[in-house]
C-alpha cells in the first residue's frame, strides 16, 4: 500500500467533503422533484470508499456495489456532472438516463453498477473476478454489498464458488447496522456478519468503517492477497448512515442520540482533526477546499439542469445490441 | 449431409464454437466430468479442459451470476441448466441482470450470453419437473428465446445464440437428445428470428415448436390421408417471432391452429392469436384455435398425463373445427 502522506489527508478531505455535499445536493433537488424514484444518499460511510479507492489500483482493478452508488464512480474518476445528470434523467448522464440513481455504471472507468435487486451484484462481483482470472489479468474486484445482502442466498452461493475457484474479488460488507428499518440484531442469529466467511474458510474479519486509515489497511491486504493468487476475502465494515435508507424513511427505528454518537466518529471529521493536528493545512486552505468543494457541486448542478432530456427513440437503443430487433408495437 | 443425435449437434455447436473464440467457456452441472447429464457435451471437458469445460456445485443462482458478470468483462458463457425447473432459482440473475444490464447502463455493457438446457414435459416427472418457461422469458425485453425441434436447427441455431451479441434462452428437451436427423456437412448458421415452413399446405396453417411439433406432422400426414392439406411452420425462434411468416401463411390458408407445450393463460400461442386477428383478420375464414397442455400442473400418473398433454389427435380436431368439418 502506498504511504498515508499529507497529500493523501488533503485528498481524502475533499472527495469526501465532494461526496458529502453531492449527496446533500442530490437530498435537496430531490426534494424540489427534480430528481424522483428512490435515492439511496451515502452520507457517514465515505470512510469505507476513501480507503477502499487508496488500495486499489484503478488501472485494472473494478468495483461494484448495490443501489447506494452516487459516489463510488466519482471515486472510480467518473465525471460527477454526469452522475448529476443521470439523477436527472438526462441524456448527458452516465446510462444516458436510462438508469437512474440505483444505476450508475462506467464501463470506463471499472465501475460495473449500481444495482436495484439486494444481493444481485454479489455473484457479479465474482463474475468479474472470474473474467480476470480467465484472462490471465491481474485486476482485482471489489464487490461492495450491504448488511441486508449478506442474508441472500446468492451471498453463500457465490462464497462457496469463489472458494472454491480462487476468485480475484474481496467482498466488503458495509453494515450501516439497518437493512432499511430492520436492524441487523432483528434479523442476524449472528451479528458478526465478518463470521460468515468462517464457514467458507475465507479470510475475514471486521474492520472499523468509520477511519480510512484503517480500511486501507485492510482492503490492501485483501487486494494484495487476490492479486497474488491467494483468492477472495470478506470484510465487515462497521459504519453508519446518517440519512434515512431512502428518501421516504421516518426513521422511527432509531434514536437522533444514535445518528449523533456517530457524528462524533464522523469520517470527514477525523481526517479533518489529523490534518490540523499535523498541520497539514492552513484554516484558509482548508476554506480554500471548501469552496472549491461547493463550486464543483454547483457545477454538477448547473450541468445537469441545463442537459437536454433523451429523445423519444432512444426507448428502444438500449435493449438489444441487435441494431434492426423488431419490438413488438405498444399503442396505436 | 451427415446424420447424428441432437445431443450431437449440441455439443459440435458449441465445439466449433469454442474452437474459434476463446472467450466462450462451458459451465454448468455435470457438464465436464459427467460429459452432461444428458451427454449434450460429450468429450468436450477433453477436448478444452477444466477451464474452459467447468462444473460446477448446484448453485443455479451463483453460476448464472458469475456467468453473467464474466460476459460484462469479456467473456461468452454458456450456461447449461440440468433443465430449465432449475433455472427458476437463478431467474433473478436472467431477467434483472442478463437481460438489462444493456439497457440500464445506457449501452455500455452488453451481455453475449446462452442459457441453455432442457424445457417441458419428460415423460412421467410431475408438476415440478415437466414446466414450460418458453412464454416467460419471451416476454422479457433484453433476452432472446430459440427452442429448436431437430437436429440441423439446433446445431446452426445454437451456433447462431452462441454469435449472438445478446442474451439467448435456448431450449432443448430431454425427450429429443436422442432424435436423430440429418444436419449439413461443415460449417452453417441459422439465423434467429426466422420460422421455417416444414411442410407446405393450402388448407390450414399449424404453428408450433420444439419438441411437441411431431405432434403437429403426425396428426398433419392422418388429415392427408383424408385430402386435408396442412401447412407447418416451426417458428424456431420465440421472441423476436418471425410472424410475418405465420400471417402470410394465414393468408393463403385462411385458418390457422397453433400447438404449444405450455399452460394456455397467456403463452406464446396468445400472442401469435392477437398478432394475426390484429393483422390478418379479414383473411380468417375461421376463429383460431389453440392447443396447450391442461390449466393444471403437470400430474405423475400416466392416465393423466396423457390427458394434461396436446397430442396429435388434438390437432386434428382443431383442424377440422377450423375447416367446418
Amino acid at each position: 500500500m502506498e504511504k498515508i502522506t499529507k497529500e493523501v489527508y488533503l485528498k481524502w478531505y475533499e472527495d469526501m467533503l465532494f461526496w458529502r455535499k453531492f449527496e446533500d445536493k442530490l437530498a435537496a433537488v430531490y426534494i424540489q422533484q427534480k430528481v424522483r424514484g428512490f435515492l439511496h444518499l451515502y452520507n457517514g460511510q465515505e470512510a469505507v470508499l476513501a480507503g477502499a479507492l487508496h488500495a486499489m489500483d484503478l488501472s485494472k482493478d473494478k468495483m461494484i456495489t448495490a443501489y447506494r452508488n452516487h459516489v463510488q464512480p466519482i471515486g472510480m474518476g467518473v465525471d460527477p456532472k454526469r452522475v448529476m445528470a443521470e439523477l436527472y434523467g438526462k441524456v448527458t448522464g452516465t446510462s444516458q438516463g436510462m438508469g437512474g440513481s440505483m444505476h450508475i455504471f462506467s464501463k470506463e472507468k471499472g465501475f460495473y453498477g449500481g444495482h436495484g435487486i439486494v444481493g444481485g451484484q454479489i455473484p457479479l462481483g465474482a463474475g468479474l473476478a472470474f473474467a480476470d482470472k480467465y484472462f490471465k489479468r491481474d485486476g482485482v474486484t471489489i464487490c461492495y454489498m450491504g448488511d441486508g445482502a449478506v442474508r441472500q442466498g446468492s451471498l453463500h452461493e457465490t462464497f462457496n464458488l469463489a472458494m472454491l475457484w480462487q476468485l480475484p474479488v474481496v467482498f466488503v460488507c458495509e453494515n450501516n447496522g439497518y437493512a432499511m428499518g430492520t436492524s441487523v440484531a432483528r434479523t442476524s442469529y449472528s451479528t458478526e456478519i465478518w463470521k460468515l466467511g468462517l464457514g467458507y474458510e475465507m479470510p475475514c474479519g471486521p474492520v472499523d468503517g468509520m477511519d480510512p486509515v484503517t480500511v486501507a489497511k485492510e482492503m490492501s491486504k485483501a487486494i494484495e492477497r487476490a492479486r497474488s493468487g491467494g483468492g477472495p476475502t470478506f470484510l465487515e465494515m462497521k459504519t453508519y448512515r446518517y440519512r434515512g435508507h431512502s428518501m421516504s424513511d421516518a426513521q422511527h427505528y432509531r434514536t437522533k442520540d444514535e445518528v449523533e454518537e456517530y457524528k462524533k466518529i464522523d469520517p470527514i471529521t477525523q481526517v479533518l482533526d489529523i490534518i490540523k493536528e499535523k498541520e497539514y493545512a492552513s484554516d484558509d486552505e482548508i476554506k480554500t477546499i471548501n469552496k472549491r468543494v461547493k463550486d464543483k457541486v454547483s457545477e454538477c448542478e448547473k450541468f445537469a439542469e441545463e442537459s437536454e432530456y433523451p429523445p423519444i427513440s432512444q426507448l428502444y437503443d438500449m435493449v438489444y445490441e441487435q441494431e434492426d430487433y423488431p419490438f413488438l408495437q405498444h399503442k396505436l | 449431409m451427415k446424420t447424428i443425435q441432437f445431443r450431437e449437434a449440441i455439443a459440435e455447436a458449441m465445439s466449433e464454437e469454442m474452437r474459434k473464440d476463446e472467450s466462450i467457456f462451458l459451465m454448468g452441472e455435470e457438464v465436464a466430468e459427467y460429459n452432461g447429464a444428458y451427454k449434450a457435451s460429450k468429450g468436450m471437458l477433453d477436448e478444452f479442459g477444466p477451464d474452459r469445460v467447468i462444473d460446477t456445485p448446484i448453485s443455479e443462482l451463483g453460476f448464472s451470476g458469475i456467468a453473467v458478470g464474466s460476459a460484462m468483462n469479456g467473456n461468452r458463457p454458456i450456461v447449461e441448466f440440468m433443465t430449465f425447473n432449475f433455472a427458476l432459482v437463478g431467474i433473478d440473475q436472467i431477467i434483472n441482470n442478463a437481460a438489462k444490464i444493456r439497457q440500464m447502463s445506457g449501452g455500455q455493457f452488453n451481455c453475449p450470453i446462452v442459457f441453455r438446457g432442457p424445457t417441458g414435459s419428460a415423460g412421467q416427472l410431475a408438476a415440478t419437473h415437466s414446466q414450460a418457461f418458453e412464454s416467460w422469458y419471451a416476454n422479457c425485453p433484453g433476452l432472446k428465446v430459440v427452442v429448436p425441434s431437430n437436429p440441423r436447427d439446433a446445431k446452426g441455431l445454437l451456433k447462431a445464440a452462441i454469435k449472438d451479441d445478446d442474451p439467448v434462452i435456448f431450449m432443448e428437451s430431454e425427450q429429443m437428445y436422442g432424435d436423430k436427423g440429418e444436419v449439413p456437412e461443415g460449417e452453417y448458421t441459422i439465423p434467429l428470428g426466422v420460422a421455417d415452413i416444414v411442410r407446405e399446405g393450402s388448407d390450414v396453417t399449424i404453428v408450433s415448436f420444439g419438441k411437441i411439433i411431431k405432434e403437429a406432422h403426425k396428426a398433419a400426414d392422418e388429415l392427408a390421408k383424408e385430402g386435408v392439406n396442412c401447412e407447418i411452420i416451426d417458428i424456431r425462434t420465440v421472441r423476436p417471432l418471425d410472424f410475418d411468416a405465420i400471417i402470410n401463411s394465414v393468408k393463403k390458408t385462411n385458418r390457422l391452429v397453433i400447438l404449444e407445450e405450455a399452460w394456455p393463460f397467456g403463452n406464446v400461442a396468445t400472442e401469435i392469436t392477437y398478432q394475426v386477428q390484429s393483422q390478418a383478420f379479414d383473411y380468417l375464414d375461421a376463429p383460431v384455435q389453440k392447443i396447450n397442455t391442461a390449466d393444471t400442473p403437470a400430474p405423475y400418473s400416466p392416465v393423466l398425463l396423457a390427458e394434461w398433454l396436446p397430442n396429435h389427435q388434438d390437432v386434428i380436431k382443431a383442424v377440422k373445427k377450423v375447416l367446418y368439418k
